[in-house]
């Protein structure tokens, strides 16, 4: 075919993106590897490594995470399958309503539970002090490996909640049907036939929420105390208050990638057992819940959601109570957003905004394309384009962050502190997940659709623009907005690129809360909560279809 | 003026898999022509080679004088149809008609008044403002319809357009095609693996098997002078028995299983020589006889399946064949299983193969294929 000829411009746009992955993702990795194993004076040595794992204080940490996370991921899966088989299986009155507020838990800012939950049950918390001036009765201590396991679960519940939601909805009613018929009801059906068929979904969700639990930073920062988790050793190793250890750093960073590679091949593995797709012609009917059972199964849905949004609604709240410095006082004023504007409130708010719709922008355009070469440019090039993009998914924030300063925090390249170096931390963040859902809808895209157009006489790169890409951005736009949530509320890697001048939201209410300053840190949480809300309410207006990919 | 299409040693590699090889075929202007063939015969590949969504690896492709092979498949002023429509979902039924019309310079107002042309030829003019997920099947395949026959098109392709609907919508649909195609009379290339979809609307039909097309003809040609066995199995049910051909003072007589003889009289006369041939009966070209002394192949009636207008027989010869037969139902007690019979061959309609079934041995067959070789 003519094309053969000449280069077509996708080539050039196949080389552009490697030229670009090589840059802002591989050599930052190197440069991380490099950290690791090379001392101040560029001799090779596995001394960091042996440190690591030779010290209990230190390799206790990945242990610490392992543990917590592990639970996390079991207790998550314990909540999220009744929820999800309740929500999926009967008629709740409500449904909506906890499925919209189940997505405002799992989307808020990283450390915004853990904050509120200190709030609440910590030593001067409300329902602390409230018990104890009432019976007497001092509540266990909510630091630690509780703590993280509590905030944790109610964050991350929902993620199987929805995970399952679409497993259940995919099950044909006719499969319920014929296990009746032969004998198979209630609770052995649901584990022999609906658990079964749930597999890949339950092993797709338990992978995500460890990845999420792994990694999160906010809330061990915030409620571990003691309990010292690798992502927060990382951090301190590379920015905290005393005697930082950047090659150490490296070195834990290093071992943490690792980790959750093998985490996620482990899944890829174990999800290829259960290689079969089922669609359903005959959705499940809901059925009324009756009797005993059914006010249970009400009571349990209602309060699950409800502890679970509870620290929303609390910081809310606390945002408009009068405050000195970490003191709550009685009465209510806007004094905290007062503070607040002074406090770079504008310039939070105008940061987070700009950096999200560029970012947002950046990674819905390199999401379209990269989706196109994978899918309709099978070459092994952009194969190689595919699985470098992928790279962050196994990379925690911080790392990226710590990987970004070691790239690019000195000369020909400083842009540490910049605009830049933010925007680029949260495409990389962020890419993975909306190139998964662009290449999945580019799939689903039958080619002959693209060939119709040519065949009516527009040209490939007119049927791209006007055909290919339109039909991909309804199928991207819903994952593009939670992208936009997990952007505006990104912690991990921004607390180490952020400076005064490219602070944001989330940045500005992890300052004032490490500072101490309750009710400035309530202020901005609320603003960043609602923001998130908003968000999150436009996304589920426009999306009718509850299958969203988190 | 319509656009004859020549195809001229046509040959279709993928990596060392050869799909097609020196295949031709010419499509006169403004018929309606078939490419029929089980699934994998390369039809479908043929086609779009001929759209140029495949590249060609040899050959020759002509509308009129015009060679195609490297021109751009948007160049080609192609119609197409596609098998699951490929309706662009994020536009308007218009916008979907019109989208060819917009890639031109053609001024907005006879885009307009040309679209309404071809949704009111379709019968979706009132749709015109209804996004696509919002229609039928049948009415997704009337914008397909409608959008590529807006660009006045030189020649349409359709590929299976009818798969998709349901059986009813299928008959119906087929019945339009054919109507729209003789009202603007634009060479069309069909492609279908059902036979009677083909045989309904086709002005001929080219058979196609592993590449390589086996009989093009008129659908009455093909359907009762089939060019090999492969035509003759798979248009329509055909019954083999094996039998030997004799020639004894100028007439053809072939003896076939049970010692039963039946005199031929439309043998060609360059294939009057004894040799051993296959006699392909289709269901309906066997008559079941009660009548246990008359001439016939000696079978036992297995099975028999009422139908309303026609009974199926289902019967087993002496000599261990099975065949099936068709009889108009009558108005007396249907044959039994386990009756003996009697079955007659109906000599006019019954074709006479080699015993490798690659040649029709009667006169009447008409093979285009053949004439192309003549002339190539």
């Amino acid at each position: 075919m003519s094309g053969k000829k000449r280069p077509e411009i996708w080539s050039y746009i196949s080389w552009g993106f490697i030229a670009l992955f090589a840059l802002i993702l591989v050599y930052p990795m190197f440069g991380i590897l490099k950290q690791s194993v090379f001392n101040e004076e560029g001799v090779f040595t596995l001394e960091q490594f042996q440190k690591f794992f030779s010290q209990k204080y230190y390799s206790g940490t990945i242990i610490n995470s392992f543990e917590v996370t592990v639970a996390v991921t079991a207790v998550t899966l314990l909540l999220g399958i009744p929820f999800a088989y309740f929500y999926s299986f009967y008629q709740i009155k409500g449904a909506k309503l906890l499925f919209v507020v189940s997505i405002l838990c799992c989307m808020s800012a990283p450390f915004i539970g853990a904050y509120s939950w200190i709030m609440l049950l910590g030593r001067s918390g409300v329902i602390t002090q409230f018990v104890k001036d009432l019976t007497g009765l001092r509540l266990g201590s909510i630091y630690g490996f509780g703590g993280i396991l509590l905030v944790q679960s109610l964050k991350f519940f929902p993620l199987v909640f929805v995970y399952m939601n679409g497993a259940f909805k995919s099950i044909d009613n006719t499969l319920i049907e014929a296990s009746a018929n032969m004998g198979c009801t209630g609770v052995k059906r649901f584990f022999t036939v609906i658990m079964q068929l749930s597999m890949p979904t339950i092993l797709a969700a338990s992978l995500l929420v460890f990845m999420r639990a792994f990694a999160d930073f906010g809330t061990p920062l915030l409620i571990g105390e003691g309990f010292r988790t690798f992502p927060v050793e990382i951090y301190n190793q590379y920015l905290g208050e005393n005697g930082t250890n950047h090659n150490f750093a490296a070195a834990i960073s290093v071992i943490a990638v690792v980790i959750t590679a093998l985490v996620f091949f482990l899944q890829k593995w174990a999800t290829g057992k259960y290689n079969f797709s089922i669609s359903a012609l005959h959705p499940i009917q809901k059925k009324k819940p009756k009797g005993v059972g059914g006010v249970l199964m009400y009571l349990y849905c209602y309060l699950l959601v409800a502890i679970a949004f509870m620290p929303q609604v609390y910081i809310i709240y606390l945002s408009f109570r009068n405050c000195d410095g970490a003191v709550f006082k009685p009465g209510f004023s806007l004094g905290n957003y007062e503070a607040a504007v002074k406090k770079l409130l504008v310039r939070s708010i105008d940061n987070t905004l700009l950096f999200g719709v560029i970012s947002l922008a950046v990674i819905i355009l390199f999401s379209i394309l990269i989706a196109y070469l994978v899918v309709r440019r099978p070459r092994p090039l952009n194969q190689t384009i595919d699985t470098l993009s992928m790279l962050p998914y196994i990379m925690p924030g911080s790392v990226i962050g710590i990987a970004l300063v070691i790239a690019f925090g000195k000369k020909p390249l400083a842009l540490t502190g910049t605009a830049l170096i933010m925007i680029m931390a949260l495409v990389i963040r962020r890419m993975p997940y909306t190139i998964r859902s662009a290449t999945a809808t580019l799939q689903n895209i039958p080619i002959s659709t693209e060939e119709a157009s040519i065949s009516l006489g527009a040209s490939k790169l007119k049927t791209f623009i006007k055909v290919t890409a339109p039909m991909m951005g309804n199928g991207i736009m819903s994952g593009a907005i939670l992208s936009w949530v997990a952007i505006v509320t990104e912690l991990s890697s921004a607390i180490i690129l952020y400076n005064n001048r490219n602070i944001t939201l989330t940045m500005s209410a992890y300052v004032a809360i490490s500072r101490g300053n309750y009710g400035l840190a309530s202020a901005f949480s609320a603003i960043l909560t609602v923001l998130t809300a908003l968000s999150l309410l436009l996304y589920l207006a426009i999306t009718k279809s509850e299958d969203i990919k988190l | 003026m319509s656009v004859g299409i020549t195809i001229k040693d046509a040959v279709k590699r993928y990596g060392s898999n050869t799909i097609i090889k020196d295949l031709s075929v010419s499509i006169k202007g403004g018929e309606l022509f078939t490419l029929l063939g089980p699934s994998g015969c390369g039809k479908t590949t043929l086609l779009r080679m001929i759209a140029g969504f495949n590249s060609i690896e040899g050959g020759d492709f002509y509308f009129n004088d015009t060679r195609i092979n490297d021109l751009d498949p948007a160049k080609r002023n192609i119609g197409m149809v596609f098998q699951n429509y490929a309706i662009f979902p994020h536009m308007s039924v218009r916008r979907n008609v019109e989208f060819g019309l917009r890639n031109r310079n053609v001024p907005r107002k006879q885009i307009g008044a040309q679209a309404d042309k071809f949704l009111k030829l379709m019968q979706i003019d009132a749709l015109a403002d209804r996004m696509p997920e919002k229609l039928s099947g049948g009415q997704q395949q009337r914008v397909a319809l409608a959008r590529a026959l807006c660009i006045e098109p030189d020649v349409l392709l359709m590929d299976e357009p009818l798969s998709n609907l349901d059986a009813k919508l299928r008959v119906e649909m087929r019945t339009v095609i054919k109507e729209i195609q003789n009202h603007v009379g634009i060479t069309t290339v069909y492609v279908t693996h059902d036979q009677e979809e083909a045989m309904a609307i086709s002005d001929r039909i080219a058979v196609m098997n592993e590449g390589v097309i086996q009989h093009i003809g008129t659908p009455k040609v093909i359907y009762q002078r089939p060019a090999n066995i492969f035509v003759a199995t798979f248009i329509g049910r055909s019954n083999l028995f094996k039998g030997r051909l004799a020639v004894e003072n100028g007439q053809a007589s072939v003896a076939l299983p049970t010692g039963y003889q039946v005199n031929i009289d439309t043998v060609a006369p360059q294939n009057m020589a004894a040799q051993e041939v296959v006699l392909c009966a289709r269901p309906e070209e066997l008559l079941v006889q009660r009548d246990k002394s008359a001439p016939g192949l000696a079978a036992v009636v297995d099975d028999c399946v009422f139908l309303g207008l026609n009974t199926h027989y289902f019967v087993h010869l002496d000599s261990g064949e099975r065949a099936e037969i068709i009889q108009e139902s009558t108005i007396d007690s249907v044959i039994q299983p386990g009756t003996r019979v009697k079955l007659k061959v109906n000599t006019l309609k019954a074709n006479l193969f080699t015993q490798d079934g690659s040649r029709n041995l009667l006169t009447g067959v008409h093979n285009d294929l053949d004439a192309l070789a003549k002339e190539g």
